[in-house]
């Protein structure tokens, strides 16, 4: 039986350790890891916590991220609940198992402490890896903060394994900017944190020898896309429902709210800014300081849930403003932001007129400043007012040198 | 807000530094942030840590500052890094060195005019914990300066932010605080 760790009600943690305590909390039986900066805090903690008798299962050390996953895969289809952590290249290199985590079905906890993707080689955080899982079939959960770190992953183990859904789910953290940034986390007692997620029950396992299955089959031509097909209404019908459940009860549990599309200061807003990560935060503040300062009526729609992609919802928080400023912490490379395509998507068929336009920023770790929002939001202003982009489609936002826009 | 930016060399402890005053401001019920700019990552590197401190939740995550408290824990820095960038009238600066404040601005002249704080971090902890990890009587030298806290309560904290060090070692950071309070002129 593993110890229970008293924690303060309020402790200092940066959005890795809050990670590591909430895998510690709901006892994964087997955390499978390959270390990379700026997520290697999440396991290494792990591992202490796992060699100092906080944890019951088992500590995998493997030759890379393709093995680490290959690892969890392993052990989620044996029927153990089963987690790990990446950023950055070793996300890349994690790809081609993570088609086959969600092919087969197999609950998964993935902590994704966003990172640039090299080359040039960059430590520090964007958007590069998250956007690289957006067809990889994975719930994809968005925290801002640490507190969200810690308590998305409470989320993530509890919709993932729910029978209805068996998909596998990433908790992405901005690299630097939340995972070694230490803020006050509000804390769950280990029992009260377990009980939420409760207790892991296994559908189709390897180990119930009572009940042989097969898993990771070949199917070809004849069964391929109907697997599919169920893997994609799974995604699409099950999970969101889940999603919401489970940001209910969490609510009750924590007084904590979270939201598919975390809206703020829509109500009245004419003008408003789509974004992930700690820039949704940043983005709030500076859109109090434009209503107060500036007399400009602006809005934030931070993305909670990026996978399965809430449509509705998104074109619901939008239907009112004039003019949307896309935020894309990730270089689109020969095209528009994928968050300038989704609200395209989302709101191209509705009676929503709002002009759209784009901005590329923070790549690589740059600093998304408060000056910053302040120009993207005046330009929104301009938009709005003229009914028509006033500025090309595509701007980088926070490059040195001459102005870079297309469209 | 309360804004705080370390200058410091990677392996001094300034992110240590800026994570244990931001623990021990929490215990007050206070809003705390602390974060590093972390650039090679070497040993010996130059790299800066910050804090910010509010009555009210803290949203904002730019790393863009412009600092009430500079801490330069590292003597050399005052000469090869930037210690005084996006400056305000009212920043006061706390200097590790072995210098008087008046040789210290006489040395580098563009602290000349603004309030700045000498004490030897690096002498101090030498002489108390065995080694030069400035990082704790930094934090004794601000507490004198700032007044933001009484010297027992924070040494109360500090020892259980250091907590899973020896008692031995934990005993020498509390004398090395101490003397950081009371030499820090």
């Amino acid at each position: 039986m593993a110890d229970t760790m008293e924690l303060r009600d309020i402790e200092v943690w940066d959005g890795n350790m809050a990670a590591s305590q909430a895998l510690r909390q709901v006892q994964v039986d087997v955390v499978a890891a390959y270390p990379i900066t700026p997520s290697t805090p999440i396991v290494e903690n792990y591992g202490n916590f796992t060699a100092n008798g906080y944890v019951d299962g088992e500590f995998v050390m493997t030759e890379s991220e393709h093995g680490a996953m290959s690892c969890c895969i392993g052990a989620a289809a044996a029927g153990g609940r089963v987690a790990t952590a990446t950023s950055s290249q070793g996300f890349a290199l994690m790809v081609e198992t993570l088609y086959s985590a969600s092919g087969m079905r197999l609950p998964i906890v993935l902590n994704v402490v966003n990172r640039a993707i090299g080359a040039p080689l960059n430590v520090n955080g964007d958007h590069s890896d998250m956007y690289m899982g957006r067809d990889s079939g994975w719930i994809q959960l968005d925290a801002y903060c640490p507190q969200n770190a810690y308590d998305l992953n409470f989320i993530a183990f509890k919709v993932s394994e729910d029978h209805d859904v068996r998909l596998p789910a990433m908790v992405h953290q901005d690299g630097f900017m939340t995972s070694h940034t230490a803020q006050g986390v509000a804390t769950l007692p280990d029992d009260v944190a377990y009980n939420f997620v409760g207790e892991y029950k296994p559908m189709n396992d390897m180990l119930d020898l009572d009940h042989p299955v097969t898993h990771g089959v070949q199917t070809e031509e004849d069964w391929h896309f109907e697997h599919k097909a169920r893997q994609q209404h799974a995604l699409m019908t099950a999970v969101i429902p889940k999603i919401e459940a489970a940001f209910d009860e969490f609510e009750k549990l924590t007084g904590r709210r979270y939201n598919l599309v975390e809206a703020y200061n829509m109500e009245d807003a004419e003008v408003a800014v789509v974004c992930m990560g700690t820039s949704v935060e940043t983005a709030r503040e500076v859109a109090e300081e434009m209503r107060a300062q500036h007399g400009i009526k602006a809005g934030v729609v931070g993305i909670r849930v990026f996978r399965p992609w809430p449509l509705e919802q998104i074109a619901a928080a939008l239907k009112d403003v004039k003019a949307i400023g896309a935020l894309d912490r990730s270089s689109p490379h020969g095209t528009v932001g994928a968050l300038f395509n989704e609200i395209s998507g989302s709101l191209f068929n509705t009676d929503t007129k709002a002009v759209l336009t784009n901005y590329i920023y923070g790549l690589g770790g740059r600093d998304l400043t408060k000056a910053h929002l302040v120009s993207i939001f005046t330009d929104l202003k301009a938009n709005a007012d003229a009914g028509k982009p006033t500025t090309p489609l595509q701007q980088y936002i926070g490059l040195r040198g001459p102005k870079l826009s297309f469209f | 807000m309360l804004e705080i930016r370390w200058h410091s060399r990677a392996g001094q402890g300034a992110v240590t530094g800026a994570k244990g005053l931001a623990d021990v401001v929490s215990t007050t019920g206070k809003h705390v942030q602390a974060f590093a700019f972390y650039g090679s990552a070497k040993r010996g590197a130059a790299m800066t840590a910050y804090n910010r401190v509010d009555d009210k939740i803290i949203m904002n995550h730019e790393k863009f500052m412009r600092p009430d408290y500079v801490l330069v824990i590292d003597p050399a820095l005052v000469y090869v890094a930037d210690i005084t960038a996006n400056e305000k009238d009212s920043t006061v600066y706390i200097v590790t060195t072995h210098m008087s404040t008046e040789e210290l601005i006489a040395s580098q002249p563009k602290l000349e005019g603004k309030k700045v704080y000498t004490v030897d971090c690096i002498k101090i902890s030498q002489e108390t914990i065995g080694k030069a990890i400035p990082n704790t009587p930094m934090l004794g030298a601000l507490m004198k300066v700032s007044g933001m806290y009484e010297m027992d309560f924070f040494k109360e904290n500090m020892v259980r932010v250091l907590k899973k060090l020896p008692q031995k070692i934990i005993d020498a950071n509390m004398i090395a605080i101490q003397r950081a309070y009371d030499e820090v002129k």
